[in-house]
């Protein structure tokens, strides 16, 4: 393999403090969503790069990416239906606005 | 004279500047339109590490599942709520820098903590040869790992079951 292993933990590193501050720094709910989706993609190049480098005989990294992939679809329809209730009910999407639960 | 070696690398470099370019563009697009565009040139950068990794069938999963569906699901939902994306032009809250400042922190300490652990790499041998059948992945996935796959399927039913019932006219 050309690449050293840093390169790739570098990497996916830099994708999850990128969603990291996406999800933290953004007003909008969609925003948020897009940063969590970053930060999902950067752990499942780290399982793919370990399954590749540490155990490239078992399928067990190629298999909790997929695990993950699944999950993140779930996630991804359940937030999306859940901000566009929240922008029906309070025709906003901003999250300082979403205070229903809050008193 | 190009070597192996050296493709792969200029590919490498190519690709982190696609993902982390497009992460870029993501985090930090007025437009929140154009931030979801930048996510599928992220995801896309992402499909091209897989294929560099020898993980084809995950590449195609990947291409099929969060380029060809959960993007164009976000890029839905933002053009349902458009109306508002245009009044308001500050996307980001007010505490922003200290979210950066963290965000930078947190790097650093993960690069330095991972260029301290000495990583088990398997041997030179192993490293020629990966696993990359797709038929033994789908055996596994229906003999040890059945039990998670179908649980995982209950989930996505559960999830898009609940996303149905959210999100329709009441």
């Amino acid at each position: 393999m050309g690449i050293p292993l840093y390169w790739w933990l570098a990497v996916a590193a830099a994708l999850f403090c990128l969603g990291l501050y996406g999800a933290l720094s953004r007003k909008n709910a969609i925003g948020v969503l897009l940063g969590i989706e970053l930060m999902l993609n950067a752990v499942n190049i780290n399982l793919v790069v370990f399954w590749r480098y540490i155990t490239p005989q078992a399928l067990t990294g190629q298999i909790f990416a997929m695990f993950v992939i699944g999950i993140a679809a779930a996630e991804a329809a359940a937030g999306l239906a859940i901000i566009i209730a929240a922008y029906r009910q309070r025709d906003t999407v901003v999250v300082d606005e979403l205070d229903m639960m809050h008193w | 004279m190009l070597t192996n070696q050296m493709v792969q690398i200029l590919v490498f470099v190519i690709l982190t500047i696609m993902t982390l370019g497009g992460g870029l563009g993501v985090v930090s697009s007025r437009n929140l339109f154009h931030s979801a565009l930048f996510l599928v040139l992220s995801l896309v950068g992402v499909v091209g590490y897989y294929a560099l990794l020898d993980a084809g069938f995950l590449a195609v999963v990947q291409l099929l599942i969060y380029v060809g569906a959960i993007a164009v699901l976000i890029l839905f939902a933002i053009m349902l709520s458009r109306g508002l994306m245009a009044r308001r032009q500050h996307q980001r809250n007010e505490q922003w820098w200290i979210a950066a400042l963290v965000v930078l922190l947190v790097f650093v300490v993960l690069l330095v903590v991972l260029g301290q652990v000495d990583w088990p790499v398997a041997d030179e041998q192993a490293l020629l040869s990966p696993n990359v059948s797709v038929g033994q992945l789908g055996q596994v996935l229906l003999g040890p790992y059945m039990i998670p796959f179908e649980v995982i399927s209950v989930l996505l039913l559960a999830a898009l079951v609940g996303a149905i019932i959210l999100a329709r006219e009441t």
